[in-house]
């Protein structure tokens, strides 16, 4: 089944289960039950309207008949005035028939004016439910309005954390980022530096490194020279071992020993 | 199935008559889909003449969840079109 019928109840309940239950809109039930009540309240009035002409057709019926019988008793006595006596008793006889059924008239009549006050008075209340039902209605529908809007607020408010959520994601990715390649960066260093990974552009060492090198590099070049010349010389004696390895401290121990050989007592 | 009318009340109808209804529910969507207004009105109240034929009215104090709802005999193919867009039946 895929037509309107299938459609809309497939939305009805969508909305209703993302609304508030799974009733349907109760604002629609309301209205409806509203409309149901005034029908029957209609219904009521019709019946009491109803009783009340039937009351009136027997009131009617109840003159015609008094006006009869008050006719009857007339003609008795005029026929009594004339010695019918015959006519008289015939007119009375027939005035005793309506009475009979005067008698029940106004029984029926009276039943009739109890049903009308019972069903006046049940239409009058039942007038004050259907406003009390009206009222309490419009307040349920503007609590059900409310609860609704309530919920489209929570949704709206909802949908805004999860977009601050997902900012919130974005920053987070790009820190994460930025540590993994600082920390990167920092393994790298201490790769270099500690000689496991070999840097192939010879860029790491700065130039005045390099200078420094290539000072420390020129003395020991000096240094061999000087060493040689003290062998060609005739072996390297202390003093000239110590000129080369100790440079300015070298004329402190020939003065001591000068000073050694020097006799005392001259003085 | 319970199967509501709007604004009329809610019927109880046996799964027996779907096949029939169906028919009449697919003629109605395509005739809203094709904007067949006159055909939409006149298949629409065919449909619910069905409806009411073959079902048992609930009690209006019943409350049952409707398992299909159909659009009110007085519902226009512009009404309904819209009842079935992304608002829904119930606005927001």
């Amino acid at each position: 089944m895929s037509g309107v019928m299938k459609r809309m109840g497939m939305i009805f309940r969508a909305k209703a289960n993302k609304a508030l239950d799974r009733a349907e809109d109760p604002r629609e039930t309301l209205d409806y039950s509203y409309q149901k009540q005034l029908e029957l309240l209609q219904k009521v009035r019709r019946g009491v309207a109803d009783v009340a002409t039937s009351r009136k057709r027997l009131e009617l019926q109840l003159n015609q008949l008094q006006s009869q019988s008050s006719k009857l008793e007339d003609q008795g006595r005029k026929a009594l005035a004339l010695g019918r006596e015959d006519l008289a008793r015939e007119a009375l006889s027939r005035r005793a028939a309506l009475q009979q059924q005067v008698t029940d008239l106004e029984t029926q009549h009276s039943t009739l004016q109890g049903e009308e006050e019972k069903l006046t008075l049940a239409a009058q209340r039942l007038q004050a439910k259907v406003d009390a039902f009206r009222t309490k209605k419009e307040t349920i529908k503007a609590t059900y309005t409310a609860a609704q809007a309530q919920t489209r607020i929570g949704e709206a408010f909802s949908g805004i954390s999860e977009e601050m959520g997902d900012v919130g994601l974005a920053i987070q990715r790009a820190e994460d980022k930025t540590a993994q390649l600082q920390a990167r960066a920092g393994a790298i260093d201490e790769l270099l530096a500690s000689g496991a990974l070999d840097d192939p552009s010879g860029m790491h060492k700065d130039d005045i490194q390099a200078e420094l090198d290539r000072l420390s590099g020129g003395t020991d070049v000096e240094l061999e020279l000087q060493r040689m010349k003290a062998e060609l010389a005739g072996g390297p004696s202390s003093a000239q071992q110590q000129a080369i390895e100790g440079g300015t401290g070298q004329s402190a121990p020939q003065q001591q020993s000068q000073h050694q050989d020097t006799p005392r007592f001259d003085k | 199935m319970i199967v509501r009318i709007m604004g009329e009340g809610q019927v109880r109808l046996d799964d027996v008559h779907f096949a029939e209804l169906n028919k009449l529910d697919d003629v109605l969507l395509a005739e809203m889909e094709g904007g067949d207004g006159p055909g939409f009105r006149q298949t629409l109240h065919a449909l619910l003449d069905k409806v009411r034929e073959l079902g048992t009215p609930l009690p209006d104090d019943s409350l049952e969840p409707s398992e299909l709802i159909l659009p009110a005999p007085d519902a226009t193919l512009e009404e309904v079109r819209q009842m079935l867009s992304d608002d829904g039946l119930i606005p927001g």
